[in-house]
């Protein structure tokens, strides 16, 4: 790999303004493939969900997923964009081993979603508007293992296997319109962008979008101009970055590899290119002896999709609220920042939070356990919030014992650890593990009493108005109960058999 | 616009994935530049204002309910593979993007 | 047994069903009289024997059983070998699918088998049914049974010939331009282009797409019908599959009449270039349609001369990317595998060897109509054509309830005369094309002999789209009057074998 030289990231931008154009393909989340009744399991044998559609048999023909389309509408809806009242499929043509035609049923000039916008919000709260250009339905490809050279890459391989068994599984295409204007934020734009896009789409329900199962991918086009001129410079496309850290770093490395060319008095060629997870770079893709030239036509085996403005509109009543301003009116409600907002966004916390409150929970109680002791558990663990074995009813119910003073802070945490032991409810692993709070005045008249006489120093001063010393009395108190006090209550109750206002 | 030449046929030829010999370029040259003369008529309706028909019936919105239908065995799929491996299909090394 | 093969369709199921023949009898006299002319005319590519006779042993068991059996139960078939079939090979006439075995059957060919239709074989046609003489089979050419010298029509040269000689008595086709009509009219035979939808192309190999329709091939009226009826209906593996129900085509050829109907005479379907011999037989079948009661109307549909120009842009353009996917990746041939060379070269060493000429010159024609620059030009246009001559249909159906022609402008040529001129190849569909780039349903049936050379002359129907049932309620008045005129069926007049 040749080493490219790189403008330092701000010199980058003090003389060229960055534009962009982002194209996300979503895998849908449909039960079969778009345009036959093959099974889309995850993880299936190869080629063992294949029909003659999907393997391109000769005699085999296209029927519509009406789920695909149903989809493709919802997400066009989603994206503020105009759905087309009458739309065709075209086939683009290609020769690739992976497409069992040689040409992808895809869309052309006629999208059945176009003309939208979605709001992203960058992490200082700062909202930026990226255009869309349009949303269409199109098939995934095969799979090919590439054998006989270095790790599994197509260079050297003496040959490839293909499993198709992803072949023909549906695809939304969302392509962006040139986003100009972002300045320096370019690539925090483009990562909130697939960010905002991704929890868009799960809102939706159309799709999981998990990046690193190749759900959701990214092609990053760009090119700078001078800044204060109009006319866009030659574009890079690179292709398949496939985690937001990743659409960020891609456009970054762009910007400076692009500054470094022009400046040097050198031209861009437009060309694709590829993103390195290692090293955050790009590399040349091959390059191509002609133009690509892809004799896009109607496919002549479908028929137009017209879907009715009714059904459209049904459509549209069934939007999810969307995320960003879901997440907005979260945080009024529950009154944090925008940046824990983002670390809760972060986090994954978001849905299980609203469950907890959902349970009964208050907002704050709801956070501090999701956001503290399990999100520190999550993160031992390596494993997402979500995944933890323990849900948002017994983490409401925990912050409910709390709340009526039968656990303390620790009694809870001690709860959660058992609920997450397996050892059942908080309340089976209260009773099995004995956590209740002493709250019998008695008892803890007795341990106060007894505090007081081991520690007649402090209480001195105490009583001589130091307040502030009473803690070490609590502290006794507590650890003579073995944690199981309401260390409120023990402060009340030293304080007044001192004599000592709180 | 007719007058396709040896290149252009060339060109068609790796577009379509096609190994033309020589004395094929030529034979294909003459013969595609006389039928394309000859169909270059449909060009008098280029700018008459008609729509195009892409479809002989105006059908629209065919779909089928997302539900699954048997899939071929592997073995059914596999059956007409010029070569196969790992119950895949087994093809000479693509040339593309890494 | 010898009189079985000269049966019609209709009469062997009746004779199967009453117990006076076996299907067993007749599949056997079929694959005799196979066996004894086809290495002469070679209408099949592949001749299923045990397949034919374990289904007819069936049709005879469920008889015996006493279960009802179906109008066409028990009559054989030949099958063009465009469906796919999972007991047979699937060729296409392509040495690129040679001995490819499809794992699934054409929704065609399994309604074959569930009216008990007895399929004989595959037979031989144009490559990829591209061609309208048979000639661009990979496996060789078939002879017309009325003189083996000259063409069997195309691309379903294989499909008229079996019936023209004695091999079957029912035959599939397909039609994108002519490819049922224009072999059954130049062999004497009928054959009927369904309306675009009007029978699934599931498992049909695909030529062009918006034009491809599979249909029925017999030697009378009814029994065509009778198939139509077999073949037809929507089908949810096709998405362009009509979804309404079949015309009444076997009542409508119960009951031929065309007193009454205006019948369309179409200017633009004459002149240069058409026999005379074709002319005259064409304007007495007019004649004898007025003598029957029609009332004859002249039309201008100007757009018609374009329909050929269009045809040869659309039909090639769709088919150079329904072929991009023989690629040697996943089934059929695959040459230059020799470890070395990439998947790139050795596709394209593959469909150089393994397509014939014809099909590489009309991959690469669709391949230049299509390409960025010329689109609009050429497949564009081609589009807009087509909608003029739709416009010119509906003018014209609004005077007339069917349009005839002749179905050809000549009569079967010398095999080898047109090979190398594709344009004079090309005009051999004519008449035929403009049915197909409007969808409309359309029927060829013999008209009579040219004097000049003893050889069959097809009148050709055209009925509005879903109106199929025209065709045969005109075809079957045509068929009995003509009849009547000669005293027997023409096809009697072919020459033995
Ligand atoms: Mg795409
Ligand atoms: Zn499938």
């Amino acid at each position: 790999m040749t080493v490219t030289d790189l403008v330092p990231y701000e010199d980058a931008l003090a003389t060229y303004d960055p534009v962009m154009g982002l194209e996300v393909h979503v895998e849908l989340g449909t039960h079969t493939k778009m345009f036959c009744g093959c099974a889309t399991t995850l993880g299936a044998e190869p080629n063992s969900q294949t029909c003659p559609t999907c393997l391109g048999l000769p005699g085999s023909l296209p029927v519509v997923n009406a789920t695909g389309v149903e989809s493709a509408i919802k997400i066009g809806l989603a994206l503020n964009c105009t759905i087309a009242e009458w739309c065709r499929f075209a086939r683009k043509n290609y020769f690739y081993p992976d497409m069992p035609k040689n040409f992808q049923t895809s869309q052309y000039d006629e999208p059945i979603a176009f003309d939208g916008y979605l709001d992203v919000q960058l992490e200082d709260g700062e909202v930026f508007r990226v255009q869309i250009e349009r949303a269409h339905m199109e098939e995934d490809t095969g799979k090919s293992t590439h054998i006989g050279g270095a790790t599994g890459r197509i260079h050297g391989a003496q040959h490839s296997l293909l499993d198709y068994n992803r072949a023909g599984i549906p695809l939304i295409e969302i392509v962006t319109k040139p986003i100009e204007g972002a300045g320096e934020r370019a690539p925090e734009v483009a990562k909130a962008y697939v960010a905002e896009l991704r929890e868009l789409i799960k809102a939706l329900g159309v799709s999981e979008a998990r990046m690193e199962m190749g759900q959701m991918r990214c092609d990053v086009n760009l090119s700078l101009r001078p800044l204060g001129t109009e006319k866009f410079g030659t574009r890079s496309e690179t292709k398949n970055v496939n985690s937001l850290r990743s659409v960020e770093r891609a456009a970054r490395y762009e910007i400076q590899r692009h500054a470094a060319v022009l400046s040097s008095g050198g031209t861009i060629i437009q060309e694709t290119r590829h993103f390195h997870e290692d090293d955050g770079s790009t590399t040349s893709g091959r390059v191509k002896e002609e133009a690509e030239d892809y004799r896009y036509f109607p496919e002549p085996d479908l028929v137009p999709v017209a879907p009715a403005r009714e059904w459209v509109e049904e459509l549209r009543a069934t939007l999810p609220e969307l995320p960003r301003v879901r997440r907005n009116r979260l945080r009024e409600e529950w009154g944090v920042s925008a940046l824990d907002m983002q670390s809760i966004l972060n986090a994954g916390a978001v849905d299980l939070i609203v469950a907890t409150t959902d349970a009964g929970a208050d907002a704050a109680s709801a956070r501090k356990w999701w956001m503290g002791e399990l999100a520190r558990r999550a993160n031992e663990d390596g494993v997402e919030l979500g995944a933890l074995p323990i849900t948002a009813e017994q983490v409401a119910r925990v912050a409910a014992l709390v709340a009526e003073g039968s656990l303390n802070d620790k009694l809870a945490r001690q709860a959660i650890e058992g609920v997450l032991a397996g050892e059942g409810d908080p309340d089976a692993v209260v009773e099995k593990r004995g956590l209740k709070v002493v709250s019998d005045e008695g008892a803890l008249g007795t341990a106060v009493d007894e505090a007081i006489a081991a520690n007649a120093a402090i209480a001195d001063k105490i009583r001589g108005g130091k307040v502030a010393a009473a803690g070490a009395l609590v502290g006794a108190v507590m650890k003579a109960t073995r944690g199981q006090a309401d260390a409120a209550r023990v402060r009340e109750l030293i304080l007044e058999k001192l004599g000592v206002e709180g | 616009m007719p007058g396709i030449t040896r290149e252009e046929v060339a060109h068609l030829a790796r577009l379509a994935r096609l190994e033309l010999k020589d004395e094929e370029l030529d034979h294909f040259a003459g013969q595609l530049d006389d039928i394309i003369g000859a169909v270059a008529r449909v060009s008098e309706v280029a700018g008459q204002d008609v729509p195009p028909t892409s479809h002989p019936l105006p059908l629209t919105n065919v779909m089928r309910p997302d539900e699954v239908r048997p899939s071929l065995t592997p073995e059914q799929a596999l059956s007409g593979a010029p070569a196969q491996e790992q119950q895949r299909f087994k093809v000479p090394q693509i040339l593309g993007e890494e | 047994m010898a009189d079985l093969i000269k049966l019609t369709a209709a009469e062997i199921a009746a004779k199967i069903a009453a117990g006076e023949v076996t299907a067993v009898e007749v599949t056997e006299a079929h694959l005799a009289r196979i066996e004894a002319v086809d290495e002469k005319v070679h209408a099949f590519l592949h001749v299923d024997r045990e397949g034919a006779l374990a289904q007819a042993r069936a049709i005879d068991d469920k008889r015996a059983r006493g279960e009802k059996l179906g109008p066409l139960a028990g009559v054989p078939l030949a099958l063009k070998d465009i469906f796919t079939t999972q007991d047979m090979p699937t060729t296409v006439g392509s040495k690129i699918l040679e001995g490819w075995m499809a794992p699934y059957d054409a929704t065609l060919t399994k309604k074959l088998k569930d009216a008990d239709v007895v399929i004989l074989g595959k037979t031989n046609m144009d490559e990829f049914a591209m061609g309208s003489s048979t000639e661009n089979s990979a496996y060789g050419p078939t002879g017309n049974p009325w003189d083996l010298t000259k063409i069997p029509g195309g691309s379903g040269g294989g499909s008229s010939a079996a019936l023209a000689s004695f091999q079957a008595p029912l035959a599939i086709g397909t039609d994108t331009g002519g490819s049922i009509r224009q072999p059954a009219a130049v062999t004497g035979t009928v054959g009927v282009k369904p309306t675009y939808g009007g029978v699934s192309r599931y498992g049909m190999v695909a030529f062009s797409s918006s034009l491809d329709q599979g249909g029925p091939c017999a030697r009378t009226v009814l029994d065509a019908a009778l198939l139509h009826e077999a073949i037809a209906g929507h089908d949810p593996l096709d998405s362009t599959s009509i979804d309404a129900p079949v015309p009444a085509v076997v009542e409508a050829a119960r009951n031929g009449s065309v007193d009454g109907m205006r019948v369309g005479v179409v200017k633009q379907f004459r002149g240069e270039g058409y026999q005379a011999g074709v002319l005259q037989r064409f304007d007495e079948s007019v004649a004898l349609l007025t003598e029957l009661g029609a009332e004859i109307v002249e039309l201008d549909c100007p757009s018609f001369d374009l329909a050929l120009a269009a045809y040869y842009l659309i039909a090639p353009s769709e088919c150079s990317s329904n072929l991009a996917r023989f690629d040697a990746m996943r089934y059929g041939l695959r040459v230059g595998d020799d470890g070395t060379k990439s998947a790139e070269e050795v596709t394209a060493l593959t469909r150089e060897a393994g397509f014939g000429p014809e099909v590489k010159r009309r991959i690469m024609l669709g391949t230049y109509a299509l390409s960025s620059g010329y689109y609009d030009a050429y497949y564009g246009s081609a589009q807009k054509v087509r909608t003029l001559i739709t416009r010119d249909f509906e003018r014209a159906f609004e005077q007339v309830d069917v349009i005839i022609s002749p179905t050809t402008p000549t009569t079967a040529f010398p095999i080898g005369e047109r090979t190398d001129d594709p344009m004079a190849m090309y005009l051999a569909d004519v008449c035929t094309i403009p049915a197909n780039l409007a969808g409309n349903a359309a029927m060829s049936l013999p008209c009579g002999l040219a004097p000049e050379d003893g050889l069959p002359v097809g009148l050709q129907i055209i009925a509005p789209a879903l109106a199929d049932d025209r065709l045969y309620k005109v075809g079957a008045a045509v068929e009995s009057a003509l009849t009547e005129k000669w005293g027997h069926p023409l096809i009697e007049e072919a020459p033995a074998l």
